[in-house]
């Protein structure tokens, strides 16, 4: 098997990259005797073929949406389109620095002005920023108009944000970065608000409450009206954390449901790709009353011209340029082939596909919540589980050819294990998928060491994260430097 | 029907049948009636690959890619073939962060081999898997510094990039953080001026290096200064001048950030770049963002993995050091194998020949004689000019020939960036148009 | 899950050795079953004072942190340095290795704390 680090490729002299002929003499010295470097680095030297097959090699390594089902709940990990990518690498789109003039890159701003068009309309809000890189950029973004908004009312007492205790752990930490203080409210066992807790905190410190719905148990919070109404007649606003939107798209929009301010996360919702961790983009919407403190400039048209716009209650800058430009490109163009006819199969299927995995799977696996699911599927481990956890079925799945689901989340269901099949799976997938986790659960009752000494067929087998994060080795020197 | 959408008709028929409900809207009882939507959303037509890409390919061209003498923070660098090539590959690109290791091999093995990059071109012992962009790592500097120290006072130079101290103030000022920009001398920061405010209240300084103007600054008596006051020393640094200039570590500094997108990330109109972040082992646990680590599989075999995950949001929640969820990641990768290609020869070259493209262009400039030099030549790629000839004819007559013009920095001041892409032939023809601009 | 007698502790499972006005403090039993493989243990600076029920140290596992709390005021007069290197001491024997040594500042504060028997209702629910 491939075992090789890039830095094992060090043949002197022998290089990967070629540069134009230097044309000008210019002598250095003077410039390195006060500013020059004399530390040494230990970088590889390895040809352009050596390169171009270590990373192929290690991509062999890895699992993508494309080698099998990734029901990765909570991520969305939906079919990423190609031509989107080919999109996305025009080199009109690729090769035009942030800082150019109007005139030079209208292409550009009438795509970051129709995506936020039609994001308005998707979600009934009033104005967009692109400037949040991520989901978690994008809860800080909102998060800080939340508190602009009451500052410039001089409401100055409002300190706290409420958060369920199912929650994502980000709005908590998005939340604190933001200077706020988090009044953590206990959950109904289904993952929903319970409306007296949440009555018992709400005061005239309450800045506002995060929310995702369906929850992170994908349920919907049928008293979402009625949570928004006391919230906002106790002055406060409502954040919507988008990552479950993919329940929901064209069929609820969060101003519906009462919410102020929202995020979005493309790389879920809209189909860009997750790129092994980002980059990805978290795009925030507000109602007309909170657009102008969005992060400066907003795009708007004239006539057929696009122009940037200032507002001077913005909240300020929150990433360098216009976010991440290129996923919203590819955003964008993924809204376009679906277009107003398709958008809306999007959640149905998805919610249809998770509603088939739960009824198949319920007498296999304890199901945390026995309702109608939305887009995700939770379950408390196996039944009869025999001592086999919920990480041993996941390990289990990856010898079948699957990515795990996510483990261990949300927080209030023990053993938990939550799936989220995505619209893009045929009925034929899952059911494979599903015969699959139905046979883990048999191999649990009947050899359950089968399943806890999983994964078999993997290229490493269970790591030792104690070791880890005991002996702490995080770079090619580290690990050189290393002996037992 | 619609290609990204595999459910037929029967397929959903079938699989309403096995749930038992008679309609997908059963599915959705719980939400209430008033707000379900049965309507159409009017977002227009869907559109065919062949249509959609003709669409996209229109706008493209609405933009105008010029000879782009911009910089300010983003570069007109070359990009080598094989990155694009390899960042395309599935197995990469449409991954999520590597949560279950034994599958996720690639991911966390270039993930190693970035941290181990960063570390050697800063010199510094740890770095993490990538934040956003160097804005918002220049920020989380800031509010690792403060978290360090339990202070709310930050330094920063003015030479600083105006982006970054948008970021930093934003950031900022929603903790109540309060920040203190150093006065320049010559378009560098004042060590005098730094040395006034420097009381045991700081948190920790900031400098830029080339700095916003350009100009290359030593950081050394700052670092040297604020460890005094037990401050951290923070360094945001162009990673591509590494090759040839002082490390952070050589510096004295504590935590050194950047943009990555000058090792080869296309401009993009500002996105996607990366954001690093470097620091030694005292601060390792300190540090925002994903860690990977190399460790040992049930079989004794080298494997990598997610570390020291209980500083993270996931497990600390609001008392997190950030509110980081994921990475730059496959930005990460792009940074890697751009420095993999490149190696210490080709670092050190590719630096020697923007150094030589600027100056060479520099000094053409200056001597014209509309034009004069603003600051000393110690510069890397980036230079401020002076001229007593409209700012807004040079760029209308610039981009009559192809060329981005450079940023303003005054009234009567400009700053052109020159990289390695920039030939003897265009340099030349730069400044035969900016010698040939005469008064209005 | 082991008690012992003759230690004072805390509902948030910290358990003190009296010794004079010094005293030791360490994680019960109790609460390095539940953390898990400690991997890192964060020691508080040496002469620091902190109040009752303020948090002067911080314990990470693989899967979870955890704020460690003083059960009574005091000032930190020593830590086991031990535990920066072998972090897992705590995991192997939790009342041999203490986390630090602190002068109490107010001993009547200890009165307020559990003796093994209360504690065991709370660890044994």
């Amino acid at each position: 098997m491939y075992n090789k680090l890039i830095f094992d490729y060090n043949t002197p002299n022998r290089v990967g990259y070629d540069l134009p002929t230097h044309f000008a003499k210019f002598d250095n010295s003077k410039l390195l005797a006060k500013y020059g470097r004399k530390q040494t680095m230990i970088l590889p030297s390895a040809s352009e073929l050596e390169v171009v097959r270590h990373y192929t090699n290690l991509s062999l390594k890895n699992f993508g949406v494309e080698t099998g089902l990734y029901p990765l709940g909570s991520c969305t990990m939906k079919y990423n389109p190609k031509v989107d990518e080919a999109i996305a690498s025009l080199k009109g789109f690729t090769n035009l620095h942030p800082l150019v003039s109007v005139n030079e890159c209208q292409g550009s701003l009438e795509v970051l002005y129709e995506l936020s068009q039609k994001l308005e309309k998707i979600t009934g809000m009033s104005g967009f920023t692109f400037e949040p890189c991520a989901g978690a950029h994008g809860e800080l973004t909102g998060l800080m108009i939340i508190k602009q908004y009451h500052l410039a009312r001089k409401d100055k007492k409002r300190t706290k944000i409420i958060i369920p205790d199912s929650a994502h752990g980000t709005n908590p930490a998005s939340s604190n970065v933001c200077g706020f203080e988090v009044i953590s409210i206990a959950s109904n066992p289904d993952g929903r608000i319970n409306l007296s807790s949440l009555k018992s905190v709400l005061n005239d410190e309450v800045a506002g409450i995060m929310l995702t719905n369906p929850n992170t148990l994908g349920m919907f919070e049928k008293d979402i009206l009625k949570i928004t109404k006391l919230v906002h007649e106790a002055g406060g606003l409502c954040y919507y954390d988008g990552a479950n939107l993919n329940a929901l798209l064209g069929r609820v929009k969060p101003t519906a449901m009462g919410f102020d301010v929202l995020h979005l996360n493309l790389h879920k919702t809209f189909g860009t790709p997750h790129g092994g961790g980002g980059p990805g983009s978290g795009p925030v919407g507000c109602i007309a009353k909170l657009v102008k403190y969005l992060p400066n400039p907003v795009i708007i048209q004239k006539g057929d011209h696009y122009e940037f716009s200032n507002s001077k209650t913005s909240i300020g800058h929150v990433s360098g340029y216009y976010g991440n430009f290129l996923v919203c490109v590819k955003a964008l163009a993924f809204i376009d082939s679906l277009g107003e006819t398709n958008i809306a199969k999007v959640s149905d299927n998805a919610v249809l596909n998770a509603n088939y995995i739960k009824e198949a799977l319920k007498q296999d696996y304890k199901l945390a919540i026995n309702e109608p699911c939305k887009h995700e599927v939770v379950f408390g481990g196996v039944i009869n589980e025999n001592g086999v956890t919920t990480l041993d079925v996941a390990k289990r799945l990856l010898d079948y050819g699957y990515h795990a689901p996510t483990i261990y989340f949300p927080l209030i269901v023990n053993e938990a294990m939550m799936i989220e099949p995505t619209e893009s799976e045929s009925k034929e997938t899952l059911d494979e998928f599903i015969a699959v986790l139905k046979l883990i659960a048999k191999e649990a009752r009947e050899n359950p060491d089968l399943v806890k000494g999983a994964p078999h067929t993997t290229i490493v087998k269970r790591i030792d994260e104690v070791r880890a994060a005991r002996i702490p080795l995080l770079t090619y020197r580290e690990l050189i430097n290393y002996h037992e | 029907m619609h290609k990204y959408l595999p459910q037929t008709e029967s397929d959903i028929q079938n699989m309403l049948k096995s749930i038992g409900v008679k309609d997908i809207k059963a599915l959705f009882k719980d939400v209430p009636e008033s707000i379900y939507l049965t309507k159409e959303i009017k977002i227009g037509k869907p559109l065919s690959e062949d249509e959609l890409f003709k669409h996209f390919e229109v706008l493209a061209n609405k933009n105008k890619t010029n000879i782009c003498l911009l910089g300010g923070g983003v570069y007109d660098h070359y990009v080598p073939s094989v990155i694009p090539a390899l960042v395309a590959r599935q197995e990469f690109l449409t991954s999520y962060t590597p949560y279950q290791p034994e599958i996720s091999q690639g991911t966390l093995q270039y993930i190693f081999e970035y941290q181990s990059f960063i570390s050697e071109l800063t010199g510094l012992e740890v770095s993490n898997a990538s934040l956003y962009d160097g804005a918002t790592a220049t920020a989380e500097a800031m509010l690792l510094a403060c978290g360090a120290t339990r202070k709310d006072k930050i330094a920063i130079s003015s030479a600083l990039n105006p982006r970054l101290i948008d970021v930093i103030k934003t950031y900022a000022s929603k903790r109540n953080i309060k920040v203190i920009e150093i006065e320049l001398i010559k378009g560098r920061t004042s060590l005098k001026a730094f040395n006034k405010i420097n009381d045991g209240s700081l948190a920790g300084v900031i400098i830029q290096t080339p700095n916003y103007f350009g100009l290359l600054e030593d950081a050394t008596p700052f670092s040297a200064a604020i460890k005094e006051n037990k401050g951290l020393s923070i360094v945001a640094v162009n990673p591509l001048s590494l090759g040839l200039f002082k490390s952070p570590l050589e510096m004295g500094i504590d935590v050194a950030v950047g943009d990555g997108q000058s090792l080869g990330i296309p401009m993009g109109f500002g996105g996607p770049y990366i954001g690093f972040m470097a620091t030694n082992k005292t601060y390792m646990r300190k540090l925002p963002g994903r860690i990977v680590g190399s460790s040992l599989d049930s079989e004794g075999k080298r494997a990598f993995v997610l570390t020291l995950q209980a500083r993270e949001q996931h497990i600390r929640r609001e008392k997190a050091t950030s509110n980081i969820c994921s990475n730059e990641s496959l930005m990460a990768l792009w940074v890697t194998i751009y420095l993999a290609c490149l190696g210490n020869k080709g670092l050190v070259d590719i630096g020697n020949l923007n150094l030589e493209n600027a100056h060479y262009a520099y000094k053409k400039i200056i001597s014209l004689p509309h034009f004069k030099k603003v600051y000393d030549a110690d510069f890397f790629n980036e230079f401020v000019v002076e001229t007593d000839l409209s700012l807004k004819t040079i760029d209308r007559v610039l981009l009559k020939n192809g060329y981005t013009s450079g940023i303003h920095v005054g009234p009567h001041q400009i700053m052109f960036a020159i990289t390695e892409r920039r030939s003897q032939a265009e340099i030349d023809h730069l400044v035969e148009l900016l010698g040939g601009i005469k008064h209005v | 899950m082991k008690i012992i007698e003759g230690l004072k502790y805390t509902k948030t499972h910290e358990w003190i050795k009296v010794n004079g006005n010094e005293a030791e403090v360490g994680l019960t039993d109790y609460a390095q079953q539940h953390l898990g493989a400690i991997v890192f243990v964060d020691l508080p600076p040496v002469g620091d004072s902190f109040k009752k029920g303020e948090e002067f140290s911080a314990v990470e596992s693989t899967k979870a942190a955890s704020d460690v709390y003083l059960p009574v005021s005091g000032e930190i007069i020593a830590v086991n340095e031990a535990l920066e290197d072998e972090p897992g001491l705590i995991n192997s024997d939790c009342y041999a290795n203490y986390i630090a040594k602190i002068k109490i500042n107010n001993p009547k504060e200890l009165d307020d704390l559990l003796d093994a028997k209360q504690y065991a209702l709370i660890a044994n629910k």
